[in-house]
């Protein structure tokens, strides 16, 4: 009993890491539509901003992210009207816009990670903050992983609630199901697209912050991130952030069950094979609505 | 007259070219620079490694020679300076290869250092031995050394092989034992990669033959992010010795977590990455009585001036096992050239091979293409990552066991 307890909170925690990492994407793809292959870049990029923070201004990482957020809200807006725009005015329909998308970002991933070679090199980064033991109910869990599965529940409940019940939230959700009705009910569909590109970009940056208190990271990383994150997303359905929150935390709780269980070799087995029956049952995803 | 004019001019134009192509062919008076070209992972993922024990040990050496006055060559009875050209092989061997063969052939450089790596190392191995270079493969770890540099005579290891590595923990580990300071529990993690799965194998086969218990063995993913499974399980064997073959970031979460946890076993052994400095920088205090693969004698005046030296000119310090013999490589190097006085490769290739030399790590003298001054394991102690096995080498500190509590 406090076993299975032990594997559910251990598995919970990694799993919000998991959702954290992949709230951004299911915004950016789902809503967006663009297939951003930078995503990882961005990730790391933040942790890399706030092991900047910490270790030459002192800030904490949790401060840092009052700064964070904003910047990284704004630098993704941008980088969609200037970088993505073009792409989405030529782009005739969704399926080229998301073709287009995929070469585009993967041309910025480049940029991305060449910039932070040059500030940072190629090696390891790590510090240690909120590095903690904190025992919940008999299991010893690491406080700034716990910290993570928090922001990963709010964010995910925050965002949900909001695209649900405000108005700016039902238009996001009415660009998601259909661009071009959308358009029909006098929404703004770039604005739209645009908004939820940047606060897929902001949660991103949430998220590089969070990691990078217990994960070592350097500027080859990302591309380990947008992986795991494109799992997430496509298993939770694209577009939809209780789908990547639940998704996240089932990966997270089954590699966790496996590994104590079975054995941690098995773990990525587990996670491929989870996703392969998502996928052949529900080829939209847990919480993606069935294609017309 | 114009006839006699222009066949007057021909000559002397001939007679320049001539001059020219022999003042830089064949004759030795005139050379400006020793060009030393290389080709490391500046991006993809063997930059971490590349740009933490590779590429700063190469950028120190040029400019200590450079700052010296040069490279001393007899046969012209002069210093000369390096000249460096240097490509990104972007972690693929294909690139690397290319970039070798135009350093080569196109850039003419008189040495290439070699890349970052055992794999790319073992790749470039043919393409340095068909060019006629000599390839001190610093970063490359494969129990078929001997071999290999038998078959490709320029070729030469320096960090020992790994089987002398696990020999190393194993005999560390019986020496404690026989002392009373731990039991025969030995609980042991693995990367399932090329690396964790070499060094796991040739550690259950040891540890056997030295009789210990493996009470827990297993292995997990490249990128696995998190080590709480692992450790919950290896903990609950209650081991005296726990063991991980790791790779940086994960020898960096293992230690972490572990830290979480209170797993604080009477030896705790991970690796690669213990001997990095991020991984003092992150532990502090913490990391005091750590065990890791490799290590140096931070005692040596050459070690402790090599540390400072490399922490100002790159503005970290270095780690402490691949970094330092690195550098003494390439003193090896700058001695060979220096001894044969010219730019004649096949003689320097035999002077590496077989003449004893002074480095900063002490006497290097080659034995089968194999740098035998090495070390298996090394422990926190203070500021530095010492050298604790092979037990008779000289230098070797005493182990600190039972591993301090975590700060």
């Amino acid at each position: 009993m406090t076993l299975a307890f032990d594997i559910v909170l251990s598995g919970l925690i990694l799993g919000g890491m998991y959702a954290l990492t992949a709230m951004g994407l299911t915004l950016q793809y789902g809503v967006a539509r663009i297939m951003n292959l930078s995503y990882g870049e961005f990730l790391v990029a933040a942790a890399f901003f706030a092991y900047w923070m910490f270790s030459s201004l002192a800030v904490s990482p949790l401060l840092g992210l009052i700064v964070i957020l904003p910047l990284a809200f704004v630098a993704n807006w941008a980088i969609y009207q200037i970088v993505l725009m073009p792409l989405v005015r030529r782009s005739k329909n969704r399926d080229m816009l998301e073709v287009d998308s995929i070469l585009a970002t993967f041309g910025l991933l480049f940029v991305i990670q060449g910039v932070m070679l040059v500030v940072f090199g190629g090696q390891y980064y790590s510090y240690s903050y909120l590095s903690i033991p904190l025992t919940l109910f008999g299991t010893t869990v690491a406080a700034n992983r716990l910290l993570a599965l928090v922001f990963a529940l709010v964010i995910g409940l925050v965002v949900y609630l909001a695209l649900k019940h405000t108005r700016t939230g039902t238009a996001i959700r009415a660009v998601a199901v259909n661009p071009v009705s959308a358009q029909l009910s006098a929404i703004d569909v770039r604005a739209a697209a645009a908004f939820a590109y940047a606060l897929g970009g902001a949660l991103v940056a949430a998220g590089g912050v969070l990691v990078s208190m217990f994960l070592t990271f350097n500027a080859a990383m990302g591309v380990a991130f947008t992986m795991k994150a494109l799992i997430v997303v496509i298993m939770g359905g694209v577009g939809n952030m209780m789908g990547a929150l639940v998704a996240g935390l089932l990966l997270g709780v089954a590699e966790t069950a496996v590994a104590r269980l079975v054995d941690p070799g098995l773990t990525l087995a587990v996670t491929f094979a989870l996703f392969l029956v998502v996928l052949l049952v529900r080829p939209t995803g847990l919480f993606g609505r069935p294609t017309s | 007259m114009r006839v006699k004019y222009f066949a007057g001019f021909g000559a002397i134009v001939l007679a320049a070219a001539i001059s020219w192509a022999l003042s830089t062919g064949t004759q030795a008076q005139d050379i400006q620079s020793i060009k030393i070209g290389w080709s490391i992972s500046k991006t993809g993922p063997f930059a971490a490694g590349a740009s933490v024990t590779t590429l700063p040990n190469y950028q120190v050496w040029v400019k200590d020679v450079n700052d010296a006055g040069g490279i001393m060559l007899k046969s012209i009875g002069k210093k000369v300076k390096i000249e460096v050209i240097e490509y990104d092989d972007r972690s693929n061997s294909e690139e690397m290869i290319k970039a070798v063969e135009r350093l080569a052939t196109q850039d003419k450089v008189d040495f290439i250092l070699p890349p970052w790596s055992t794999g790319l190392n073992l790749a470039a191995a043919p393409v340095f031995d068909r060019l006629g270079y000599p390839q001190l493969a610093v970063t490359a770890n494969s129990n078929r050394a001997v071999e290999l540099s038998k078959r490709w005579p320029g070729l030469t290891f320096w960090l020992g092989l790994p089987s002398e590595l696990v020999d190393g923990l194993v005999e560390t580990l019986v020496k404690l034992r026989k002392d009373g300071k731990i039991g025969d529990k030995v609980a042991m993690a693995s990367v399932s990669d090329q690396f964790g799965i070499e060094q796991s194998t040739a550690a259950r086969e040891g540890l056997k033959k030295g009789g210990f218990n493996l009470v827990y063995d297993k292995s997990y993913p490249f990128g696995t992010q998190d080590m709480q499974p692992v450790l919950k399980d290896a903990m609950a064997a209650s081991p005296d010795t726990f063991i991980a073959f790791s790779y940086p970031p994960d020898t960096l979460g293992i230690t972490d977590t572990a830290k979480v946890l209170g797993f604080n076993p009477k030896v705790f052994f991970v690796g690669v990455g213990t001997a990095f400095p991020i991984y003092k920088g992150k532990f502090g205090d913490s990391a005091e009585g750590v065990m890791g693969i490799g290590g140096s004698n931070a005692d040596l005046p050459g070690i402790k001036n090599y540390i400072q030296h490399h922490k100002t000119i790159i503005g970290r310090e270095p780690d402490r096992w691949a970094s330092p013999i690195t550098y003494a490589s390439l003193q090896v190097l700058q001695q060979a050239i220096e001894r044969v006085g010219k730019i004649d490769r096949p003689a320097i290739i035999k002077e590496i091979n077989t003449g004893s030399f002074d480095t900063i790590i002490g006497k290097v003298k080659l034995v089968d293409g194999q740098n035998k001054n090495t070390w298996a394991v090394g422990q926190w102690q203070g500021a530095n990552f010492y050298g604790i096995a092979p037990v008779s080498k000289e230098g070797a500190r005493a182990p600190i066991v039972p591993k301090p509590a975590w700060k």
